[in-house]
């Protein structure tokens, strides 16, 4: 099943602690934001973002499966 | 292993929990916990849910569709003893319940004062029900509030009733605080934050008598307070009682084998857990960040489904991580800077609140601390994790202006 990755920006607080389990997908620039490089990562990245769904102190991040 | 008990329905608990069945253990698993409520997320209590009274900010992920995990719960009942022999854990309401596999996760309690007694207007912060207490209390009695203890939660409830439009005051009995997490000059610089948003800080003093009738601090350095709220955040004694005479070894928590293990069996995680940490030469550590009980908790979770097949070089060898959030300043720490050697400002300055420092020792770098410095703090985790050398750091943190 198609799945993407969602970032509630209004919780986001740019701990970084996504970008440090999965830099390819998460980025927080100088600016102190966070990007999201790839909202549809391939299913072999699937464990590394349940981790940082997981792990986000704000629990800012979830997966929308579709 | 067909009964696993999870003593302690807390942050490592629940991950504890939640790694059991990820990993396929489809036998019984009971969590035990003393306070009434399911797992919950302890860093809003001083934040968020303070400011706001919504208690959806302390949800944690997963808990509320837990059905699927086959959980037991045993809520409400504090553990009172454990039988290593017997394979049972005692309690407080006179039950019993067996185990093949046991994962301590009992946490820690906040200490208290002599000098500020419980009473009316008096309050620690641990708990959800101590957070509830505190901000009723806060409706109910307008007026300066005083936080006993300037250290992290203490720092917290200060910025959020700051915020909320409060006299505060601090009072900390060390001249600098947080001196062991961050260091004097990193120390002094959160002070100073402080008084940047108009908090009273007063350092090198404690209390000597709370006139609680006339909602007076007199304080050891002859000087007193006025307080309608008083906040009592001096640390945490991890919560051991219930293991006394078990066998196990204790002492500041429960001393555990550089994989997490206890006793045969029997594992330990978050704040209760002690144990070496090979990333720092294999100094014994106890651990109290939200994150250590996120990754702790799974960790010794697959140690003890594993048993005796678990590869004993595999250990559990983190750097530490931690944030707190105070006015519009995120505070991070990396590794350690207890023992560091040098300590040295690599991006940014204190004046302006934005800054790395890094914290080095004999040759290696050993921690990094910053302010809304996010970045860089994980690229800096990523450094200590690898043992990278002081050299190389300073060289990687050459760009962060």
């Amino acid at each position: 099943m198609a799945w993407r990755v969602v970032v509630d920006m209004d919780l986001c607080e740019s701990n970084a602690v996504c970008m440090a389990i999965l830099p390819e997908v998460f980025e927080v620039r100088d600016d102190d934001l966070l990007y999201v490089l790839d909202e549809t990562p391939s299913d072999s990245m699937r464990d590394k973002v349940e981790q940082a769904v997981a792990r986000c102190p704000k629990q800012a991040i979830s997966i929308a499966e579709r | 292993m067909r009964r696993i008990v999870v003593v302690g329905a807390s942050l490592a608990g629940w991950n504890a929990a939640t790694t059991l069945r990820r990993e396929g253990f489809d036998g019984t698993l009971t969590m035990i916990g003393g306070e009434p409520e399911r797992p919950y997320d302890r860093p809003p209590l001083s934040k968020a849910y303070l400011a706001t009274g919504d208690e959806a900010k302390v949800a944690l992920h997963g808990v509320a569709t837990s059905d699927e995990l086959a959980i037991e719960w045993r809520l409400g009942s504090d553990a009172t003893g454990l039988d290593v022999a017997g394979r049972t854990v005692r309690l407080a309401d006179g039950g019993e319940v067996p185990f093949d596999g046991l994962i301590i996760a009992t946490g820690a309690q906040a200490r208290t004062l002599d000098s500020v007694p419980a009473g009316p207007g008096v309050h620690l912060l641990r708990t959800l029900a101590d957070a509830r207490a505190l901000r009723a209390d806060l409706d109910r009695r307008p007026g300066p509030v005083a936080v006993i203890g300037a250290g992290f939660i203490g720092a917290e409830v200060a910025a959020t009733c700051r915020q909320a439009g409060r006299e505060v005051a601090i009072v900390e009995a060390a001249p600098v605080p947080l001196t062991r997490s961050v260091g004097a000059e990193v120390g002094e610089v959160c002070a100073a934050l402080h008084r940047d948003h108009g908090v009273d800080v007063r350092l090198g003093t404690a209390v000597a008598r709370h006139d609680a009738e006339a909602g007076v601090l007199e304080l050891t350095d002859g000087s007193t307070l006025s307080a309608s709220v008083v906040v009592v955040g001096v640390g945490v004694t991890p919560c051991t009682g219930w293991l006394e005479g078990s066998g196990l070894t204790l002492g500041d928590g429960v001393l555990c084998d550089a994989t997490g293990l206890a006793a045969p069996g029997i594992v330990a995680a978050g704040d209760v857990a002690r144990w070496p940490n090979r990333l720092y030469d294999g100094e014994v550590m106890r651990v109290e960040h939200w994150d250590n009980a996120i990754d702790m908790g799974s960790f010794v979770a697959r140690r003890l489904l594993a048993g005796e097949a678990w590869d004993p070089a595999a250990v559990f060898e983190p750097v530490p991580w931690f944030w707190s959030d105070q006015y519009d300043r995120k505070l991070q720490m990396a590794g350690r800077a207890a023992g560091a050697d040098c300590t040295v400002v690599v991006g940014g300055t204190f004046e302006e609140r934005r800054v790395v420092v890094l914290y080095g020792r004999a040759g290696r770098l050993i921690g990094a601390f910053g302010m809304n410095r996010p970045r860089q703090i994980v690229q800096s985790r990523g450094l200590i994790a690898r043992r990278c050398s002081w050299d190389e750091a300073l060289t990687v943190a050459a760009d962060w202006t």
